[in-house]
């Protein structure tokens, strides 16, 4: 076993005389880890009981209503991806768990570009916040890629003149052959597993991102000089 | 010391804190988002317009059809003559100056219309049809010219012709040689739903790959006449719509904007950039002011927009209140 002579916590014989377990400092890939994760973003901060006061403002609720709709989102394609890519068009059943997939994409839409629009406004991307705004850039970067591989798997009128149209201004980057949008098997595998997979992780970062750093003060508001 | 380098702990000094409840307000967000989407199925739906295929195609409009097969034939079409990654020609290659990606990037998607769209399922029909046979066997024994000479006559032909009751084709008598046979008997495994199958061929059971079809599909004129009744066309900002009263990628606007403005839709142009060459172009612009939005917070001028526009003081109208009622309290 890796690191056995060498046990980090040892325990003296003597139970009269004992101060306690003699700690040696944890070393190796895990304890650096643990310690970088627990000084990044303890507890407390991944679930605050405390927030500043000035995110009472109606632009903070568009980043929770995002991930709010991104859920639904997931969880009807599941359904949708569990029941076959045709089980929608022939099930009532089936067709109202896509209405319910295709409200939540443009729901998550709408909020999604409310809430870049607000950080906008807001700057949000101050104080050493660039990365978490750049992260949400790709974020929608991929959504859209994900939403557009989504309509051509449709497997009605709307996928074959999607992909007839599209093919052109894909074609034309030179990236016609690596992704063909009149092929269907590439189309869903990327609708349902990477593209989604994608987004969600970078969802979750961009959320560590938020928790770790906090919400950036207000404009024109700046942090006390710190002597 | 610089804000973006202190702890949490520094950074809020002097803000006020209030109690806050991130797993109730996640709650009532999934709660009330569900709920909307819920009542906006119930009542709206979403769309589902039934697919064209070759088969509903050809009943349709069959003369369409018929040109269509006789284009790709003689190769005139645009998917014949397209371009990389389809095949060599260059009727739809877009480049830039020195530009040309698609160029580049070469035959990935192998596409060769005469032979993929008419030949090859012509020829896996031809069981017990010996006039079929026949047909195959005297075009593709003919000269380039002659082959050229029978599809142009038989175009023409199709120009004037009519569709009886039972959806036969009936064209004006004329030298097509084996031609017409050749469009008879497309027009007919159309009809059976053969085609669509045939052109779904490959080496393995499974098929998942429609390439094939929706180029055919393309090249005609039918699918464009329905996607224009729809209102999907280019020109009707269609990349962005679908059909039926319903948004549609909305999230496109600012891409499919530029397809209707010059000099994106302009024949002749400028600086390089026309219809010609519209979708590398829009593409392109896209590319870049995707990468500004990435790096927005470290382009000035760019990032200064929030600072010199004040609509953060709508935003946090109320914060601001506070500052300016604690200064007016400070000063009595």
């Amino acid at each position: 076993m890796i690191g056995s002579e060498t046990p980090s916590e040892t325990v003296e014989p003597s139970a009269t005389t004992a101060p306690g377990p003699v700690v040696e400092p944890e070393t190796g890939w895990t304890a650096s880890v643990r310690r970088r994760v627990e000084k990044t973003l303890p507890i407390t901060e991944l679930l605050p009981t405390k927030q500043p006061a000035y995110i009472g403002s109606w632009v903070y609720v568009f980043g929770v209503v995002t991930i709010a709709a991104l859920f639904w989102v997931v969880l009807s394609g599941v359904v949708l991806a569990f029941f076959g890519s045709a089980w929608w068009h022939v099930s009532s059943v089936g067709h109202f768990f896509n209405s319910i997939h295709f409200w939540s994409v443009q729901m998550f839409f709408i909020f999604m570009v409310l809430h870049l629009w607000g950080q906008f406004w807001g700057a949000g991307w101050r104080d050493g916040r660039a990365k978490t705004w750049m992260v949400g850039v790709v974020i929608f970067a991929i959504s859209v890629g994900t939403a557009f591989t989504g309509y051509v798997i449709q497997q009605n009128f709307d996928s074959q003149w999607i992909a007839i149209n599209a093919k052109d201004a894909i074609n034309s980057t030179g990236f016609g052959g690596l992704f063909n949008a009149l092929n269907f098997g590439q189309m869903y595998g990327l609708h349902v597993m990477l593209f989604p997979i994608g987004v969600t992780l970078l969802v979750v970062l961009h959320i560590i991102q938020v928790r770790a750093k906090g919400v950036v003060r207000p404009i024109d508001d700046p942090m006390p000089v710190t002597p | 010391m610089k804000a973006s380098k202190v702890d949490k702990q520094t950074y809020y000094r002097g803000v006020r804190m209030i109690p806050y409840d991130l797993l109730k307000e996640v709650t009532i967000a999934m709660l009330g988002v569900l709920g909307v989407v819920l009542i906006l199925s119930a009542v709206l739906s979403s769309p589902d317009v039934p697919s064209v295929t070759l088969q509903s195609w050809s009943k349709a409009d069959p003369v369409d059809f018929l040109t269509t097969a006789t284009g790709e034939l003689g190769g005139s079409t645009l998917v014949a003559t397209y371009g990389p990654p389809y095949n060599s020609g260059s009727a739809a290659a877009q480049s830039w100056g020195p530009l040309a990606p698609q160029q580049w990037a070469g035959v990935h998607v192998p596409v060769n219309a005469p032979n993929d769209f008419v030949l090859e399922p012509l020829t896996q029909a031809t069981a017990g049809d010996v006039d079929l046979a026949s047909a195959l066997s005297t075009y593709q024994a003919a000269s380039g010219d002659q082959q050229q000479k029978w599809l142009a006559n038989y175009t023409t032909g199709l120009s004037t012709a009519t569709v009886a009751a039972d959806g036969t084709v009936n064209v004006p008598s004329g030298d097509y040689g084996p031609v017409s046979v050749l469009m008879d008997r497309m027009l007919t495994l159309a009809r059976s739903g053969g085609l669509d199958a045939l052109l779904l061929t490959s080496n393995h059971f499974y098929q998942t790959d429609f390439t094939r079809p929706l180029l055919f599909l393309d090249d005609g004129g039918y699918i464009a006449n329905l996607a224009t009744q729809q209102k999907l066309i280019g020109s009707d900002w269609g990349v962005m719509n679908e059909t039926g009263r319903y948004p549609g990628s909305a999230w496109l606007w600012l891409y499919t904007m530029w397809y209707q403005i010059p000099p994106f839709n302009s024949p002749t142009g400028f600086l390089g950039i026309s219809a010609a060459n519209t979708d590398l172009a829009v593409v392109g612009v896209m590319l870049i002011l995707t990468a500004l939005l990435f790096l927005v917070p470290v382009i000035p001028g760019l990032r200064d927009i929030p600072r010199w526009i004040p609509i953060h003081k709508l935003i946090w109208r109320r914060h601001y209140a506070e500052i300016r009622q604690a200064a007016g309290t400070a000063k009595e």
